[in-house]
């Protein structure tokens, strides 16, 4: 091979690589990202049972239920429509009724969204961002807490 | 004092202004005396930064709630550790702590720069001096940590309880060493643009401060790595949360460059390409500020949401950024191409390094801001998470680990691709065995947790390999192994003993992720739990009270399923009654290289409380490999040849009759 030939497989093999990466990213973002909802969106989005989400609101009053164990239910509400979640585990410290959560997981086909995880605020100023945007967006949200 | 503080701030700022025009225009014009400016201007920069923090420092320590900034974020019954190290646990003091170590890594270069060429060490003075003076306007502007309350508060509000920890007092200075030591390479890089001149002596001056900047990034990294996984209580060691992904990015691309400098200093090649990455480096570390500090993201190190700040930081980012990419534009044309390599070489594996830590720095990226992108554009909410990274930064680390052996052992200019495998054989026969042993004897382990810990075998046997290699080992006697291994530079023990690190934190990933148990269970006192050849008695839950908060404390037995008795493990539910915040206290005991991890959770209804055990199996050599890897640095940084301004070794040969210059 000449020299020139030889710059140009190299080229070559570093831009294949790079199409590679490239075409892995796509692939990753199209399969791998989660939509996050409030209660609310989802009687216009559809979410098919077992697709992973994020959703989020507030911890409705009243509707932490303590099962058999580790097993808790509780709803999540945008004070419009509110969905029951299912979760099996620790919760977060700052897990607390009327408090914003974001929780993750999948629809059962019932309507139950069963979670995997539950992230709550860090500190008392922390609410998640996706759900205070949404919250404001909703006017439900009062800026002086 | 306070106002001293503030006043010293004022004055860094306007000092910092001269720093960054002056020495400037002293380089254009060729005037010793102008260019002259720059090296006291950045050691009294420095020294008027410290005071400024030292003021600040003081008002935390002696909880002077008159300042504002004090008042919020701190107590008087705070553990005095707690009270120092406050001075950065908020946006305002943390930026503070931004600027005092850049102006540190200004005025080291002022005093250890003293052999450089004097344009361009009035340039580099000069660019530390922009960024200086950027960050500096940044605090007065839109962060002053030295408002005063009138009237002052009685008590203040205490910290934020997740970071009263010792782990504030390491984890973001460290960070902060590491992010902006490479404000220097930076520095370097644009005075070298505009300069028009690139050389492989510049390598030489770069690579220390890059060396010396990465070493503590990985520290701050693996620090905070430890902290979040034992302050947060979930057990989790990296989340690819977007402020990791922040701190992760320089590292990844400041490896790169480290490897890049490398060939640069050595075969000066590849110079456009390292002055790129150099800049892109400090770039992304800009980047992580803005990120972190701007408030666009939510999470505990978003302390405070002011969409001004937000703007500002964008501001210095683009102009930054934008500024250095253009000149890099203009100018990188002008400079000349290095020295030609066969791809089958160590430069060609040093590229091949290059290629894919790019290309990971870019996938961390694309995945970090896409949920921004599509926001913004789409209005749509996503979350890009664990899986995404997973998948592509997994994907593609892969290759870059297997081949990492073969780079040391391959020759400058033109390697020998046979022989490197050949001296590789053993280590790869060890490799082997360990896919088998971890298969056919390790109960529950599956084909990944078997291949992983080949990989992590591989490197860090093949780091071995390579040590022994320059040695002559098997070929020569012990004693003239011995002989040629004192003769090695420092710099070669660095590398293998990096590789090494980088292979003991891929198999404490692998080790955890593949192997790990966790229960979660309902316990009440008396009640057993059996976990990996364990057995935890629960005995019972008790108050305790701390300085500024109350604690349930949980005590658990620790045997092993024989009946041997190993002590209590501790785990506790803390509560911060200032700011009404619980925090979980993990019990945590290392067995071996493994950890057990104990987390409470609520008490039930019936008397019992919710617990949940983790068995870690190899976890802290995930840490461990990342203080490998500090300790390779450290040991590169005092090789003789990266020591500026150390002289030359001489020749043992006697020596030559001087020969007469042509020049």
């Amino acid at each position: 091979m000449t020299r020139k030939q030889k710059r140009l497989t190299v080229i070559g093999g570093a831009l294949g690589f790079l199409g590679l990466a490239t075409a892995l990213v796509f692939y990753a973002l199209g399969q791998k990202t989660s939509y996050f909802y409030m209660p609310a969106d989802l009687q216009q989005a559809t979410v098919a049972p077992g697709e992973r989400i994020r959703l989020g609101g507030l911890v409705e009053k009243g509707t932490i239920i303590r099962g058999q164990g580790t097993e808790i239910t509780f709803s999540v509400t945008d004070h419009e429509k509110s969905v029951k979640v299912a979760y099996t585990g620790i919760l977060p410290d700052l897990f607390r009724e009327e408090q914003g959560v974001i929780t993750e997981g999948v629809f059962q086909p019932d309507g139950v969204f069963i979670a995997d995880s539950v992230l709550a605020k860090h500190d008392e100023t922390y609410m998640p961002k996706e759900v205070a945007d949404s919250l404001k967006a909703k006017g439900v949200w009062q800026e002086s807490r | 004092m306070v106002e001293t503080g503030h006043f010293a701030l004022v004055l860094a700022f306007a000092l910092a202004l001269v720093q960054s025009t002056l020495p400037l225009i002293g380089a254009r014009k060729g005037d010793e005396r102008m260019m002259a400016v720059g090296a006291p201007a950045a050691m009294m920069g420095f020294a008027l930064i410290a005071l400024s923090f030292g003021a600040l420092t003081m008002a935390y320590l002696q909880s002077d709630f008159s300042v504002a900034n004090v008042w919020e974020n701190s107590h008087s019954l705070k553990p005095t550790l707690f009270k120092l190290t406050g001075t950065w646990g908020n946006h305002e003091g943390s930026m503070l702590l931004w600027v005092l170590i850049l102006t540190f890594f200004g005025a080291l270069v002022a005093v250890f720069g003293a052999n450089l060429p004097a344009s361009l060490r009035a340039n580099v003075l000069a660019v530390q001096g922009w960024i200086g003076a950027a960050f500096m306007l940044f605090i007065l502007v839109t962060s002053n940590p030295f408002a005063r309350l009138i009237p002052a508060p009685f008590e203040g509000r205490d910290l934020n309880p997740v970071l009263q920890d010792i782990g504030l007092a390491v984890h973001p200075p460290m960070l902060y060493l590491g992010y902006v030591g490479f404000s220097v390479c930076f520095s370097f890089a644009v005075a070298a643009l505009i300069d028009g001149r690139v050389d492989a002596a510049w390598a030489r001056w770069v690579r220390p401060w890059t060396l010396a900047a990465w070493m503590f990034l990985t520290g701050g990294i693996a620090m905070g790595s430890y902290w979040a996984y034992y302050e947060l209580g979930w057990g989790g060691f990296w989340f690819w949360d977007p402020v990791e992904n922040a701190s992760f990015m320089p590292w990844l691309a400041g490896t790169a460059l480290l490897h890049s400098a490398l060939v640069m200093e050595k075969r000066s090649a590849l110079k456009i390409w390292t002055i790129l990455l150099a800049i892109l480096t400090f770039s992304l570390s800009l980047l992580g500020t803005f990120l972190v500090r701007s408030g666009v993201l939510t999470s505990v190190h978003a302390f405070a949401t002011d969409p001004g700040r937000g703007i500002f930081i964008l501001a210095i980012l683009t102009v930054f950024i934008g500024g250095s990419l253009a000149l890099f534009a203009f100018r990188a044309p002008s400079l000349s191409a290095g020295g030609l390599f066969h791809p089958i070489s160590r430069e060609g594996a040093l590229v091949l390094n290059n290629l894919f830590l790019t290309t990971a720095t870019a996938t961390v990226l694309v995945g970090t801001l896409y949920p921004l992108l599509v926001e913004a554009v789409a209005g749509d909410k996503i979350s890009v998470g664990a899986p995404f990274f997973n998948l592509t930064f997994g994907l593609l680390m892969v290759p870059l680990l297997l081949a990492v052996p073969f780079g040391p052992m391959l020759a400058w200019k033109r390697g020998d691709l046979f022989a490197a495998a050949q001296r590789l054989a053993a280590a790869f026969g060890g490799a082997l065995l360990a896919v088998l042993i971890v298969f056919l004897f390790v109960d529950g382990a599956s084909v990944f947790a078997a291949l992983g810990s080949g990989v992590a075998f591989w490197l860090i046997l093949g780091a071995l390999t390579d040590i022994a290699a320059r040695s002559g080992v098997p070929k020569v006697k012990l004693a003239v192994a011995l002989g040629r291994l004192s003769g090695l530079p420092r710099s070669a023990f660095g590398t293998a003993l990096a590789h090494l690190g980088l292979g003991l934190t891929v198999l404490g990933i692998v080790g955890v992720v593949s192997l790990q148990t966790e229960k979660i269970v309902t316990m009440r006192p008396g009640e057993t739990l059996d976990i990996s050849g364990y057995t935890l008695r629960f005995e019972g839950i008790h108050p305790y009270k701390g300085p500024n908060y109350t604690e349930d404390r949980a005590t658990f037995v620790l045997a092993t399923d024989k009946g041997e008795a190993l002590g209590d493990i501790v785990s506790a539910k803390r509560f911060y009654p200032v700011r009404q915040m619980p925090t979980t206290e993990a019990g945590i005991r290392t067995l071996g290289l493994s950890q057990l991890y104990v987390s409470l959770g609520d008490g039930t209804q019936d008397g019992g409380i919710v617990v949940r055990v983790w068995w870690k199996p190899l976890v802290t050599l995930i840490w461990i490999g990342g203080l490998v890897m500090m300790a390779a640095g450290a040991i590169s940084l005092t090789d003789r040849r990266l020591r500026i301004g150390a002289p030359a070794k001489r020749p043992q040969t006697p020596p030559v009759e001087p020969r007469p210059s042509l020049l």
